[in-house]
């Protein structure tokens, strides 16, 4: 598989540009990173600390290989305030945004495409007048506000799932379901409103192709004809946009871990942010990009499995 | 005893809130054993015809009226999965463009083996052996590889043959092949039309409806000849009466424009002036305007009489009333 | 001919959503004009006999915690988000359009100048970015409108591009350079004018884009800062005491929804409306 060695290859510049990009954060703020850090708590000893472990009376360039090597032994840092490393904090926020992405993934990919199939399969029909109400909506509606009324009416109103706060799994799976489920909800309409779009114009786009006339010419039950043949043929641009859109989902838990007050990395870099806690913040967007560009990678890889054409080589 | 016994077929399209004729009338039938050409020029309602009788027109068309006797049952008249076990199983299928009738994203063999397993009662396994068997029989060479190709790797006469096994999979009393050789190169078609008469004619004494604006499709490999013109059958005959004797001025014009119609390399252009376009096909014979032989009474209303000269030949002009 | 003439005019007849959207955005755009004229009431004055008084004729939309008139303040906050919009968005399109018209019709290696540090861009999601960034440069309306419009010029770039490679092959753009125009012409009077389109549907979207980020920045606290009306902001506050005052949480929602739903609505209809004006000048 050259194709995939190709795409790894041509993933080494971006990957460079973000490491500068984190890295230049701390430097681009006015005054000494080190005062910076430690804010008001500063003492002389804490800011030669500081200066010492991130090498700061070196030249950037030095600074810059030095963090980077740190960063290829697997540390990334040290958070200042409440004398952790960074990693420690990563391994038990992350797990929390990956169960809301995915959840929420999952919740739009559940009602998106189905809804998407059938207003393709019945044009002006009732499916596609949901789905374009849904595709208008779901994108103008602000995430934080929808998460907001939907707090209003399924915990202060009716009681029926907690306000906010974070269930773990150890808790029990059905305990930790009811606290992600108006996070995801609120997390997966903005998503299932592009995904509903994309799959009726996919779905659409696909049934006016030959072959499905052929496939009816062969006797083929309808919903034999939509469920394996059509939506499989469908599937290359639902899941480019799958992949494009991860990213807004990382973006999204950004807010909605801020109203349902989850401990996931997004909320994370928003506190990190405010406190001006650098490692944490540049920590953060290192663990949000690397996600970013490996769901792309991911993406790439299921679309040329998919896309027979795209398939390198011989058979 | 006919096979397929289509009358007074009417079809209608939709275009701007109206409903307008695009098949008009049409009657024909077809014997067990037997080619059946028709022939016109592109926008004369043939292809119309053809997804008709499969019940397979586009949203904006309608079956306006008309029987299509098939089996012992009229197929304008059975519901809607009756008909769909009907396609692909008593009745084949096969498209003018192989480059996309068939899915860019399944394997030959699923999708021969799919057609088995929707109308017969077989296992994947056994399914998986007819398809290489089918592969086979249409000459597709090195078939135990091309079982597991991608219909892109195979060139284009190499997927029309796939079709062409996908359609004759579930042994079909009838085979509905429209335009099934013009995207391809002269050598292949031959190959082609040849393998159509052989396995379905000649082996299984089953009637292929074959749809082409060739003339030398036609002289190459059906029997019968029905010629069509805006929607209207306006000759029909034995391929050998109608090709040395055409009757109809239409005939006549489009076996001038062919003029080596024995060889499959006929082309429709050459005739002056163009097929009406849907909703402006004038009253009376539908050829007025591009008639060489017009009269007056062409117009009568009431279209031109209807003149049947022997079992076979049939021709819809005034010059051959009696 | 008159046939199609009279079927634009009815389509012309019957509002299309692309009208609706584009009636919605000039409506809203004259509310935060007039705000300080039209509002009921100062945007800052406190009203301690009035806090968190429901809807009311005196105050449609109810009353803050500090006693302030929600619609008021809902008026200027979306002065504010209309400013945010139009700032970022501008200030994408100023460095965009270029960088994606010289990445587009120069190809090889100028365009791998431009493209790399754009994909590094939008490897971040922008929230994210925009959030550090905030966090850098602290909370104000301009620095976060230049912010905002930072994370989102890599969008035009790529729509300029990709719209400038397809124009550049053209015919007229050949017959151009072999009269001899200079580079720069060539770009500005015949590439861009036959490539912008996609760039303002794409402009269109982003406005409700920016309306959106505006307000979930102000929302977590890193945008706009009190006392100084944001939708998000007074979201924000609101948030405390929706339970006995749900008012103060709907109407700034609102808001924010109705303004991004009209700047979507006209992008979806854009295209066509562009279309249209284009076929008439030629």
């Amino acid at each position: 598989m050259t194709s995939t060695v190709r795409r790894l290859l041509l993933l080494l510049p971006t990957l460079f540009g973000v490491s500068i990009v984190v890295f230049l954060l701390l430097r681009l703020i006015p005054g000494d990173p080190a005062q910076v850090i430690m804010g008001l708590r500063a003492t002389p000893e804490g800011l030669a600390a500081i200066t010492r472990d991130l090498g700061l009376d070196l030249p950037l360039h030095e600074q810059y290989v030095r963090w980077l090597g740190a960063l290829f032994s697997g540390d990334f840092g040290r958070d200042y305030r409440s004398n952790v490393p960074v990693t420690q904090l990563l391994a038990t926020r992350l797990p929390v945004t990956l169960e809301l992405t995915l959840l929420s993934l999952l919740l739009a990919l559940i009602v998106a495409v189905p809804l998407g199939v059938r207003a393709a399969v019945h044009p002006n029909g009732i499916a596609d007048k949901a789905a374009s109400v849904l595709g208008l909506i779901g994108i103008s509606i602000p995430d934080f506000w929808l998460g907001i009324l939907l707090v209003l009416v399924f915990s202060l109103t009716l009681g029926m799932f907690p306000s906010s706060g974070f269930v773990p799994f150890s808790d029990g799976i059905f305990a930790n379901l009811r606290a992600f489920a108006l996070p995801a909800l609120t997390l997966a309409t903005g998503l299932s409103a592009v995904l509903v779009r994309v799959t009726r114009s996919a779905v659409t786009e696909v049934l006016s192709r030959d072959f499905v006339r052929f496939l009816k010419a062969k006797g083929l039950p309808p919903r034999a004809i939509i469920n394996r043949h059509v939506l499989r043929n469908a599937s290359v641009p639902i899941i480019t946009v799958i992949g494009m859109q991860f990213g807004y989902l990382l973006g999204g838990a950004v807010i909605v871990e801020q109203v349902f007050d989850l401990p996931g990395v997004g909320s994370l870099i928003v506190t990190a942010t405010m406190e001006r806690n650098y490692p944490v913040v540049q920590a953060g967007m290192l663990v949000v990009a690397l996600l970013f560009i490996l769901v792309n990678l991911g993406t790439d890889l299921l679309y040329a499995w998919l896309n027979p054409r795209l398939r390198g080589g011989a058979r | 005893m006919s096979l397929l016994e289509v009358n007074h077929l009417r079809t209608e399209f939709e275009t701007g809130g109206n409903w307008q004729e695009a098949v008009s009338d049409i009657s024909f039938d077809l014997a067990g054993g037997e080619a059946l050409g028709l022939v016109g020029e592109s926008g004369c309602g043939k292809s119309t015809v053809a997804f008709s009788l499969m019940r397979l027109l586009p949203g904006n068309a309608r079956l306006a009226g008309g029987r299509i006797g098939f089996d012992g049952k009229d197929l304008a008249d059975i519901g809607e999965d009756e008909m769909r076990r009907m396609r692909g199983g008593r009745i084949g299928m096969m498209f003018q463009n192989p480059m996309t009738a068939l899915d860019p994203a399944f394997r030959i063999g699923s999708q021969i083996g799919e057609t088995l397993q929707t109308h017969l009662d077989v296992d994947r396994k056994e399914a998986r052996r007819m398809a290489l068997e089918l592969l086979r029989s249409v000459a597709i060479p090195a078939a135990e590889e091309r079982l597991d190709a991608y219909p892109h790797e195979l060139s284009g006469g190499m997927r029309q043959r796939a079709a062409l096994a996908i359609a004759i999979a579930c042994r079909p009393r009838l085979l509905i092949a429209d335009e099934p050789t013009t995207a391809l190169d002269v050598t292949i078609q031959a190959q082609i039309l040849r393998l159509i008469r052989t396995l379905l004619i000649e082996e299984r004494g089953a009637g292929v409806l074959l749809i082409t604006h060739d003339l030398g499709v036609v002289a190459h490999t059906c029997d019968r000849v029905a010629i069509m013109y805006a929607g209207e059958i306006v000759e029909t005959g034995t391929v050998a009466s109608v090709f040395a004797n055409p009757l109809h001025p239409y005939t006549q014009a489009l076996l001038e424009a062919a003029p080596n119609a024995r060889t499959p390399r006929g082309s429709l252009a050459t005739i002056p002036g163009r097929v009406p376009a849907l909703g402006m096909r004038p009253s009376g014979c539908r050829f007025r305007g591009r008639c060489a032989f017009e009269r007056p009474d062409c117009a009568d209303p009431s279209g031109p009489p209807r003149v049947r000269l022997d079992k076979h030949r049939e021709v819809a002009c005034v010059l051959h009333a009696a | 001919m008159s046939m199609a003439a009279s079927s634009r005019l009815r389509a012309l007849s019957k509002p299309t959503p692309a009208a609706i959207g584009a009636a919605i955005v000039l409506l809203l755009a004259a509310l935060a004009v007039l705000a300080p004229y039209i509002s009921p009431y100062d945007s800052e004055s406190m009203d301690f006999n009035a806090v968190l008084s429901p809807p009311s004729l005196a105050h449609l939309f109810g009353t803050d915690n500090f006693g302030r008139d929600v619609l008021t303040r809902a008026l200027f906050g979306l002065r504010v988000s209309l400013i945010a919009a139009i700032g970022s968005v501008a200030a994408a399109m100023v460095v965009g359009v270029p960088l994606g018209l010289l990445a587009g019709y120069r190809r090889g290696f100028v365009d791998a100048v431009i493209m790399r540090p754009v994909d590094v861009i939008m490897a971040f999601p922008a929230i994210v970015l925009v959030v550090a960034l905030a966090g850098v440069f602290r909370q104000s309306l301009g620095l976060m409108t230049l912010a905002i419009g930072f994370v989102y010029f890599p969008i035009i770039v790529r729509v300029m591009r990709g719209a400038a490679i397809e124009v550049s092959d053209a015919l007229f753009v050949e017959g151009a350079r072999a009269r001899g125009a200079s580079r720069v012409r060539i770009m500005a009077r015949h590439v861009l004018p036959n490539a912008i389109t996609p760039v303002l549907v794409q402009a269109s979207a982003l406005m409700g884009v920016a309306i959106l980020m505006e307000a979930a920045i102000s929302f977590i606290g890193l945008g706009v800062q009190p006392p100084t009306p944001s939708l998000g902001l007074m979201l924000s506050d609101g948030r405390s005491y929706m339970g006995d005052a749900p008012w103060l949480v709907i109407c700034p929602g609102l808001g924010i929804l109705v303004a991004v739903l009209g700047f979507n609505l006209m992008g979806d209809g854009l295209p066509r409306l562009l279309d249209a004006a284009n076929r008439r000048r030629k």
